[in-house]
């Protein structure tokens, strides 16, 4: 349509600069979607070999690492603390940061934008020192690192994805259905129930599964706040991947991979994930 | 009646309550405890000033490692932004199918374990690993390549750890430009290049500022990808700090590192927060 508009011994031109920044555009982006891919490809794919090694390409495929994992005990054990501990965090994140959420979301009180300003700093700030301060005082007041203080700083680094995601939603909520139930006799309480929640209720699920993740991944937190007992799978995996190249540790990843994009997935279909984080 | 109207839409602020009193106790007494910590004279205690402070900044190895970090986020914010743009702008202009597809390839190194990415960096970088698996089988070198600890090795493991950040904000700001501008540009008689640099790359700066943010602070933060990729001989400041901490014992030093630390990445979100809003106010205009 355009093309009228244009003076036609211009066109060649202007079709050599169209196809010229078409192609840079489209080839870096797909360089860089490669390069987004290429890892987690990777990772399942050698997780098949049937070497002892993590050597390029495999000798042979063979589901044995896979079969590994069924002993690797030390490595379940972790698993089995990081998710307890993730559950926690999440179960403290969800209902600290949504009653947070309420209180801050629709007040025009300068209170309330400290406080939030304060509940979203965890995300920008180095979670390394937080996690070496949060020593620093709980020695101080004589509290021995434990599960408990595990739990209380992952929920500190978990809680902002619930507050951030909540507080959208409640932003794009309209108030007069609020106005309108309760002209209808709706109680406070019903009202929140009724009609707040459920239309809150997918940034909730998309915040408190971004948190879920954050703490069941966290390692500078887990690094100072965990007692010797207390194995967390990242830093078991860390640990052994600084040793040796361990092929346990590859199919381990393959099964996280698989597992993540299912209740990535699963999270798109039911809370819209991907349009909360953009 | 407005003051019972406005009751039923707002919730009582005190709901914030709970959450703002275990911030002040378990965030914000920890990080004035640092704070504390970091102007004892040594680590029994007892004397105050600023002997940890003046050992660092007097230091040319503290000051090297503290560099080196601010360095590499520089890099690998540059790379992922020239890496990340191209992919929001194709995603921005595919059909509907193909933009779902992105985001979920976009989405999926955001949500996978970090130590899961790092890993398989190592696989690919390593002396056995693709990489020099692929050059040898072309027959472009004879000895593995050095490409595990090494900076290129961190730098670029980085960009593909942190693009997720980086591309999600410069979708959004992409989504929000009028398409008629790029149709009067090139109806104008401006080209797909003139049209980018001086239409959408302007526009889309809201969402640039905020993506170099969210890479920056999460590159020079990242201890896991750091020294795995890196190795022992780089050392980058979240690595220095854990040393300093935990097999050195030597708290006031770590915390004093802590806060130098601490103090220049609020110096970069401030720097990178003057600018989101001067590009704010330039995409408005």
């Amino acid at each position: 349509m355009s093309d009228h508009a244009k003076p036609v011994s211009g066109s060649r031109r202007i079709d050599f600069d169209a196809l010229s920044f078409r192609i840079v555009m489209t080839g870096i982006a797909l360089m860089a979607l490669v390069l987004l891919v290429a890892p987690t490809v990777v990772v399942i794919w050698v997780s098949f070999t049937s070497g002892y090694s993590l050597k390029f390409p495999p000798p042979g495929y063979s589901l044995r690492w896979y079969a590994e994992l069924w002993n690797a005990w030390q490595l379940q054990f972790a698993m089995m603390n990081s998710l307890t501990v993730a559950a926690w965090a999440t179960g403290l994140s969800i209902l600290l940061g949504v009653s947070a959420s309420l209180g801050i979301a629709r007040s025009p009180t300068l209170t309330a934008k400290v406080l939030d300003s304060l509940f979203l700093s965890p995300l920008v700030l180095p979670a390394l020192a937080f996690g070496l301060s949060s020593l620093m005082f709980f020695s101080m007041i004589g509290v021995p690192v434990s599960p408990l203080t595990l739990i209380i700083g992952h929920t500190v680094v978990s809680v902002p994805f619930v507050v951030r995601n909540t507080v959208a939603s409640l932003a794009q909520m309209n108030p007069s259905l609020l106005e309108a139930s309760s002209s209808l006799g709706a109680g406070r309480w019903y009202g929140f129930r009724r009609v707040t929640l459920p239309l809150i209720r997918p940034g909730i699920m998309a915040g408190g599964f971004i948190a879920f993740m954050a703490s069941f991944d966290n390692v500078p937190v887990s690094l100072f706040l965990r007692d010797a007992a207390t194995d967390m799978l990242p830093i078991r995996m860390w640990q052994d991947l600084e040793g040796r190249l361990d092929v346990t540790v590859a199919a381990l990843s393959g099964v996280l991979i698989v597992v993540t994009i299912g209740l990535m997935l699963v999270m798109e279909r039911v809370a819209g994930l991907s349009k909360r984080l953009t | 009646m407005a003051a019972t109207l406005r009751d039923v839409t707002t919730y009582d602020l005190k709901l914030a309550a709970p959450l703002a009193a275990g911030f002040i106790l378990f965030f914000v007494t920890p990080l004035v405890i640092l704070l504390a910590l970091s102007f004892q004279t040594d680590p029994q205690g007892g004397h105050y000033g600023l002997t940890q402070y003046v050992a660092f900044l007097g230091d040319s190895f503290s000051l090297g490692v503290l560099g080196s970090t601010l360095w590499l986020g520089v890099k690998v914010t540059v790379l992922t932004l020239l890496l990340g743009y191209p992919v929001a702008w194709l995603h921005q202009r595919s059909p509907a199918w193909a933009r779902g597809l992105i985001m979920l390839l976009v989405l999926l190194p955001l949500l996978t374990s970090v130590v899961v990415r790092t890993f398989a960096w190592v696989v690919i970088l390593g002396r056995q690993g693709i990489v020099n698996a692929t050059l040898a089988w072309i027959g472009l070198i004879d000895t593995p390549l050095k490409l595990l600890y090494t900076e290129g090795g961190v730098v670029v493991a980085l960009a593909q750890v942190q693009m997720p950040l980086m591309v999600l904000p410069i979708i959004t700001a992409l989504s929000r430009i009028d398409p008629n501008f790029a149709d009067a540009s090139s109806v104008l008689g401006a080209g797909h290049w003139r049209t980018f640099r001086k239409v959408i790359l302007p526009l889309s700066l809201p969402g640039i500022v905020a993506g170099c943010l969210l890479t920056y602070a999460a590159a020079i933060t990242a201890f896991i990808t750091q020294s795995l990729i890196g190795g022992g001989q780089m050392l980058f400041m979240p690595m220095y700090i854990y040393q300093q901490a935990s097999t050195l014992q030597n708290w006031p030093f770590a915390a004093a590192i802590s806060i130098v630390f601490l103090v220049s990445v609020l110096v970069v979100v401030s720097i990178f927060n003057a600018l989101g809003r001067l590009s704010r106010g330039y995409a408005n205009a």
